[in-house]
Order: C-alpha cells, then structure tokens, then sequence
C-alpha cells in the first residue's frame, strides 16, 4: 500500500506492506537513532513524536501514520544537543542504547511542563527503561538541564 | 595529577545523546541476508528427521542449515583464555537438543517474512527423551545431559559429562571441623538465586561479510573481540588468519557478552554463502536462549563466638549450568573465593565445596558478580541472621570481624589486602543511611513499616594468572596520539578512562589522544572486558605503553636538537634543550617521525599480573514496606566504595549506580520461571521485570579510594563489585520489617505479603 508520511519535515511516499511497523518504516528510512529493546511495548527505545506527541512506534503501524507528522531525534538534533550534553556531563549516557528514547521523551515532557516535579519527571519517563545507569544519573543531568534552562538558556523549541 | 581523576565526558558521549548510528544495526552491511534459528520445543530430544525442502522453495530463502552441514567438532561459546575451564559441549547445531530454545536450523534469506515463514515449513521429528530439570538431581541421573563422547574438559576441573557434572571442586584451610567443634555457636542455612537475566537494552546481535582478501568479518556486539575470532576459527574449522572480529559501540554487556551466543550463525552462513549476513535476537529469543547468571543453591555455615568473632565458615554451592557448561566452573568458584574473605579478621579455618552440573534448561554464563554476587548474598545475610542470635549490631559484628589492610587472606589464594579500606566504607554507609537512628525499624502506624539493612561485598580486579590487556600508543605527525585496545568500551567508558591515563602519562589532554578498537586486524592482543579488567590490567599496559613512547619521544627530540636526553625538558608540547635554550615543538617530533628515522613513534606494552586486588563496598539501604500489600519501596541507598583511586568520578558513579540497580531489579522484581516441560516463562520484558526509574529509589554514591600498589595510578576495579550488595541488605532491611527471612530470590511483594498474612497475629 501507498502511504505518505512526513519524516522530519520531509515528505515520504512509499509502498510498504500493510503489516510494517513504524519503527520499522523509520528504520528504512535512515533514522538510526529509533532503537528497539523489546517486542512488547515496555522499553520506550523506540519513541518518536507522532504529529507532535510521543509514540511507541514498535506498537504502530506505519499505515497508520499516513498523511501524519513524525520526528525522530534525527530530526530535533538542537534539542538532543542543548539536553544531551547535561547527560553527557554526568556519564550518564554508559552505552547509549537507550538515550534517544529517553531524551525524545524528555522533550516532549518539558515542552508540556517545562518544570516538572521530579516525581512528574519519574512518572513521565517511567516507561524509558535504563539498565546501564540506575536512572540516577540521569535525573541529575535533567536537573541540571531544569537549572540552565531557568538561567535563561536558549528556550527549548 | 591533571587528567587522572577527573570528572571528563565520555570521548562517545555526544554522538550517542543525539542518537548517530555507532551501533551493530546502524553499521551493518544494508544487503544483509537475515539469519534466524529454529528453536527446539523440547528440553531434551533427538532430531530423528528433518525435511528442509518446503520451506527452501519459499521465494528468498538463500540456506537452510541442519546438524547434518556443520562440522562435528565441540567447542565452548564461553569468552575465556585458552585453555577454557568451560568444556567443549556444543556444536553448531546438534542432533541432540538439550532445552527448549536450543538450535536445530539456521535459516538465512533476503528479508525477516520470507525466513519467517520458512521457520514455519521446516518439518521436524523429534523423538522426546525426559528431560533433567531440577538440578537437585543431576548428579548420576539416568538421563545424561551429555552423553556423547566427544565432550571434552581441558581444565582439570573435574568434570564428568557421564555423571551430569561440570564441575567439582574442593578448597580448605585450617582444622574446619575443630574449629566449628570449638565455637560457641554454629549457624547453617541455604539460600537460593535464580539464572537471572543481564537484560541490556541492546539484545545479542553480529552481522558478517566477506572483505577485500575473501576473509570472514564479524561486526558483532561483543566485549571479546579476540575470544570470538578463536572460538569461530574452531567452531567452522578455518585458521584464525581468515578472520577479523571487530566491535562497535555496544549497547551493554554486563558479562551477557562475553558469551559468543549469536556470532557462530551468521558466520557460518556468510563463510558458506559469502554474502553479508546478520542475525540479532528478539528479547523474547535473549531471555529464553541467552546467557544469564547461573542459578545456585548456597549453603552457608559460620562458626563463631559469643563475643561475636567469626572463626569458621563453609560454604557449598550447588550451581545449575544448564544445558552446556559455559563459564560453569569458574563461576562456581568465585562464589567462595569473592565472599569469605571479606572476614579475613579472625578466620581461623574455612572450606569452599561446589558442583556444577548440567540440566536441560536454558544454559548459563556471565554476569556482573559471576558467582561473587550468589555467594555474597548467602554469607551476607547469615552475618545479618547471627547478628540478630548474638544480639548483637551487625554493623558492630563485621567491624570486628572484617579484612583490614595489610592482611593476608587465606580464602583469597593467600593474597595480600594491599589496599583496604573496607571497615571505613562501613561505617561511612551507616552514618549516610543513619543506621543508628534507624536499626532496625520503625513502624510508621498506617501498616507501613520503614527499616534498614546493611551489607559488604567484594570483588576481583583480573583474573590472576591469566588475563593479558595491551595497548598500542603511536604519536602521529601533528602531534597528536592514537591509542589501540582490543578492550571493549561496553558503555563503561574504558576508551575514556584508558585516555585519561595516556593522557596523564603523555602530558596532553584527553582530547589529543584517539582512541580505536575493538578490532582483531588493528588492536594489540586483549583478553577482554570482563572480569573487572579492564581499568586494572589494560591500564596497566597504557602507562607502560605511554611511558616507553615518551622516552622514545625524547630520544628523538634528543637527535633533533644534538644534545644529551639529560639535558632535555620535555612538558608533553615542547622539549627543551636547557644548555643552548633550542626546542622542538611535538609536532616537529611527529613530523621527524615521519622522514629519515628508525625510531618507531610507537610502542605496544602488555600487562598481567599474579595478584586481583579486591575493591570492597558497603551497602546501607532504608526501605519502607506495605506489610497489606507486601510493597517494597525504597527510600535511600548509600553506597561507600574502595575501588582505590578513581579515574573519573563521574564514570564510576553511574556504574555503582547502575550496578546498585540491577541488584535492586534481582533482589524484589527479576524471576525464572519454568514449567513442568521446561519452558521458560519470563520470557519478555513483560513477564521480566527490571526495574524502572519509579523503583530505584535516591542512591547516593561515596568512595574511600585506597591506593592498590600493583594498580595503574593506584586503581582496582569497580564494574561489577557494585551489583552484590543489594540482595543481602534487601533482605535485612525486609526481615527488620517483617521478621521474616527470606532467603529465596526474588522477594517479590507476594511473598512478603503472603508472609505478613500468616504471621499477622505474632
Ligand atoms: S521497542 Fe520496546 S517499547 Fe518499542
Ligand atoms: S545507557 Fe545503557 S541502557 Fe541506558
């Protein structure tokens, strides 16, 4: 089938089999940094902005996402810089496996709520499994990030 | 010192926060065939017949393998130095299948569907044998495990496939029995841990291709490069010159990937076929067929006086290997050799008894801990059980009791605790959790309970006698370096770490210093990262590199400028001649280099070392418990630890952390289950829960570095020590609670609730 699917701006016509995944669509499509952990909806490697909201593309059909919106970290490489580097001066990104999930969710997070609670930040991120960091690390990069954010850093966006 | 000891971003960090393809699948070959395996659904079978001629006419299909196209030549899969104390039990694909997940086929074809459903039309008779699933009962069963003849131990380590046994081994010292006879109290109790999952969030996966001379190339996410390229070379028959073994980024390890589990499929396909091909596991194929911790039964016994000093201790360890022994026996040993010694103070006597022996389940291997993690748990908490019959503060009880620097500790191979500060980690990790205030509960009067528990662990920093790092540092013409290693960066940060020390050396900035690896065409000879290695030993091989190049630098710089060495001054940018005044700059020595010399500007040192000095820890955790519900939450963990200097604060932070959480995840959540026919069922992330950042808790990390004479800059290790303390202080913490012992991991909520329902009324 015939789908048309706008991919970090760009505008992708296909013919795909009716039951592709859109991880595996972005996939096909170079976007490298969609990773997959698991087959069934727990691991939050896969994340992806569907029309803007985070989506697990693992549990999404790629007709789906017909005549939608879809951004990867490929596509928000700024936003990936200016947060990730807070991870980074913690080492909390270890392997690295999970980061892009992580940090696309992060993003969608502080644009709903730019100042989140660390439990709102425990709850919204909980379906981003880590098993390299204990989690730890990366809260504190993410406070970090809150504090640069507050002292004015380019906004998020 | 400038570089060494500081808090430097990873050399990887940013290319893997804005998510750029460094990994197996992002850097593969794109016209890869797909490889997947049949998979047995019987724990133990022969394969009477197999008809691949359906499924070969499925349009894509490429190969279909059976037992009946690879060599009949048995190997291990363990990712160890020759000669392995794992046996030879596998083959590629066998007749005999011996657990539900073992290999039958190997399919290879253009695309996932096509193979698919060519895995559906491969027809298949087994004839069922009964399968040995409890490993209580594998010794001199009747059903053998392996019965074929060609098994083969290299180690004496006493092995005997015709009785179901891996391993047998026997350790003592002292007069055991007279002493216990001596004591005034002995206590003895068993514990058990399950064959818990590694679970990194990158599952087992290579891909392979034929380059430029014919040869093979496996691209695999491995921590043992140069393991994989002897392993293949046997298992497929071909010289180890016809192959090149080399890793990306890699999306954790954790010991998981110092098995070669995937690498010997595609590579038999891509050798036969030539073309490129890559197979990586579904998590449901990682949980089921991987490589998880081995499953033990642990028996502790401790002799001691009222006064509290422990004089005696005997531990027996019945471990479960599974279906093939790989890394059974060395595992087994670590389970007493990495606890006891902890109480070296005023052990008079000690023995250390195991088995390995064979099932038909799912086989073990490598993980964080190696069997130090089993065996610390059991001795840890029978120190928190006496604690409790002596009446005594268990924090009390082991700073009376513990190693101390300068000791030599007779369950530890006689080595000596050249650096220790384990009894300051202790008492630094009850004042943080607030012991005092908090042993050993409190009830909070809404059916909530809030207590504390508290426990030590220790680890090796090598395997002694064994483990060989390298390291190859050339300086190149604009005055900057390249270091090589065959150590594989996991996540851990060793390409950083191993920087900082060059750099340090060097006299540079880690910036000015590459780092590549890990690649069999290009790297210097590394056993590996595993067994807490890599800082300790390859670093060892780093300053010795780095040292050699600098004097060799200097030599240079010395002809350049026609004047003595001794009379050079050499910062790492600029060597001086400080009689005439005259100077090179490095990057005129690069160039030199490069033009009329025969002093090679590079250099590439091995180090080993007869010692594995112990980092030490200590682990306080205050939890609060739902004594209705069974729920564990956990408020605060504080971790104290002596992995002597510390290269990179920040780096070896996060692998306490990371260690602290997956000891949480075995210690409340992580569980194998089997059924009655042997088929595993926590099989998905589902079924197999690990922790997420809600169960963690706050941990807050210390360290109390000592300073290790035999270490680089005076390190030890610190990857794996850090996932031994939870289970032990978990379960304190849940007894202070509760009043009950558990000593059966995982304590799940049910079985803490199902505890305080038949205890209510007491
Ligand atoms: S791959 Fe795990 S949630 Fe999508
Ligand atoms: S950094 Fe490895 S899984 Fe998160």
């Amino acid at each position: 089938m015939i789908v048309s699917i706008q991919l970090n701006g760009k505008k992708i016509v296909d013919d795909i089999s009716p039951d592709m995944t859109l991880f595996k669509f972005v996939r096909e499509h170079g976007c490298y940094s969609v990773k997959c952990g698991c087959e069934t909806t727990n691991c939050g490697l896969c994340t992806v902005f569907f029309d803007g909201k985070p989506i697990l593309s693992c549990a999404m059909l790629a007709a789906r996402a017909d005549g939608h919106r879809v951004e990867t970290l490929e596509g928000l490489q700024k936003e990936a810089e200016e947060f990730g580097q807070f991870i980074a001066d913690q080492g909390a990104e270890q392997c690295g496996f999970c980061n892009p999930g992580m940090i696309m969710n992060a993003i969608a997070l502080f644009r709903e709520n730019p100042e989140p609670t660390d439990d709102e930040i425990k709850r919204y991120l909980a379906g981003n499994l880590c098993r390299c960091s204990g989690y730890e690390g990366q809260l504190r990069g993410i406070h970090a990030f809150m504090e640069y954010k507050k002292q004015g850093g380019a906004a998020c966006e | 010192m400038r570089v060494v000891g500081q808090r430097i971003r990873k050399k990887d960090a940013m290319q893997l926060v804005t998510g750029k393809p460094v990994y197996m699948d992002d850097v593969a070959p794109k016209d890869c065939l797909i490889v997947k395996i049949l998979r047995s659904p019987h724990a133990n079978a022969l394969i009477e017949d197999i008809n691949i001629a359906t499924a070969m006419k499925v349009p894509g299909i490429e190969v279909i393998y059976t037992w009946k196209d690879v060599p009949n030549v048995r190997f291990a899969q363990a990712g160890q130095t020759y000669p392995e104390w794992s046996p030879y039990d596998r083959l590629i694909l066998d007749q005999h299948v011996r657990f539900v997940g073992d290999a039958v086929a190997i399919v290879a074809g253009e695309n996932e569907a096509c193979v698919d459903r060519a895995l559906k039309m491969i027809k298949v008779k087994y004839k069922v044998l009964p399968a040995l699933l409890d490993y209580h009962e594998s010794i001199d069963n009747e059903i053998l495990v392996h019965p074929e003849d060609n098994w083969e131990s290299l180690y004496p380590v006493g092995a005997d496939n015709k009785r179901n046994i891996c391993s047998h081994m026997e350790e003592s010292h002292g007069d055991l029995e007279g002493t216990f006879a001596d004591c005034d109290i002995v206590l003895e109790r068993t514990y058990h841990v399950p064959a818990v999952n590694q679970a990194m969030m990158e599952t087992f996966r290579t891909a392979c291709y034929i380059d430029t001379y014919g040869r093979l190339v496996v691209l695999s996410s491995t921590q043992i490069v140069y393991h994989v390229r002897r392993i293949l070379a046997r298992a497929l028959g071909i010289p180890q010159s016809k192959i090149r073994s080399l890793k990306p980024r890699i999306g954790g390890g954790f010991g998981a990937k110092q098995t070669v589990v995937t690498e010997i499929y595609p590579a038999f396909v891509t050798w036969h076929t030539k073309k490129p091909s890559k197979l990586i596991y579904s998590r449901y194929e990682s949980q089921i067929a991987g490589s998880p911790r081995h499953e033990m039964d642990i028996r502790v016994k401790i002799g001691a006086d009222k006064d509290g000093t422990l004089r005696a201790f005997d531990l027996y360890n019945l471990s479960n290997t599974g279906a093939y022994g790989d890394h059974g026996p060395t595992t087994a040993g670590l389970t007493g050799h990495k606890s006891m010694p902890l109480y070296t103070g005023n052990m008079e006597a000690f023995r250390h008894v195991f088995d390995v022996v064979y099932t038909n389940t799912l086989a073990t291997g490598a993980y964080r801990g190696y069997g130090a993690t089993q065996g610390i748990f059991a001795l840890e908490s029978l120190v928190n059980e006496l604690a409790d019959i002596l009446h005594m503060d268990p924090v009390e009880l082991r700073l009376k009791n513990v190693v101390r620097e300068g000791m030599v500790m007779p369950a530890y191979f006689n080595e000596p605790a050249a650096s220790c500060r384990l009894d300051e980690c202790l008492v630094r990790a009850a004042e943080m959790i607030g012991w005092k205030d908090k042993y050993p509960c409190r009830d909070m009067g809404n059916g909530k309970v809030r207590s504390v528990g508290i426990a030590m662990a220790m680890q090796g920093s090598c395997i002694s006698y064994v483990d060989v790092g390298s390291a190859t540092i050339s300086l190149n013409e604009d005055g900057s370096y390249r270091l090589a290693i065959a150590a594989a960066d996991m996540g851990t940060g060793c390409d950083t770490i191993l920087a900082q020390m060059a750099a340090e050396c060097l006299e540079v900035s880690v910036d000015e210093i590459f780092v590549s690896g890990a690649d069999t065409d290009s790297s210097p000879y590394d056993s590996g990262s595993y067994a807490s290695s890599t800082t300790y030993i390859t670093g060892q091989a780093v300053v010795k590199a780095a040292t050699e190049l600098k004097k060799r630098i200097c030599t240079l710089a010395a002809r350049m400028l026609e004047c003595d060495v001794d009379d050079l001054e050499y910062d790492g940018h600029v060597a001086k001649d400080i009689k005439t005044g005259k100077s090179v700059t490095l990057q005129d020595i690069g160039f030199k280099a490069q033009c009329f010399n025969d002093l090679a500007l590079q250099v590439t040192e091995s180090h080993t070392s007869p010692v594995s000095p112990p980092p030490y820890m200590a682990g306080a955790v205050e939890i609060e418990l739902d004594k209705e519900t069974g729920h564990v939450e956990i408020l605060d963990y504080a971790a104290v630890v002596d992995c002597g200097t510390v290269v990179n604060p920040n780096l070896a932070t996060i692998q306490v952390e990371g260690g602290l959480g997956q000891g949480i995840g075995m210690t409340l959540f992580e569980n194998i289950q089997y059924s009655d026919k042997g088929v595993l069922r926590n099989n998905s992330l589902m079924q197999y829960k690990i922790p997420t950042r809600r169960d963690v808790g706050t941990l807050r990390v210390e360290f109390k570095p000592s300073y290790e004479p035999t270490g680089p800059f005076g390190v030890k290790s610190i990857g794996e020590i850090v996932i031994n303390t939870p289970a032990p202080a978990l379960a304190q913490a849940i007894h202070n609670a509760t009043g009950g012992y558990f000593r059966d991991l995982p304590i799940t909520s049910e079985k803490i609730a199902m505890y305080c329902l038949e205890h209510e009324n007491e």
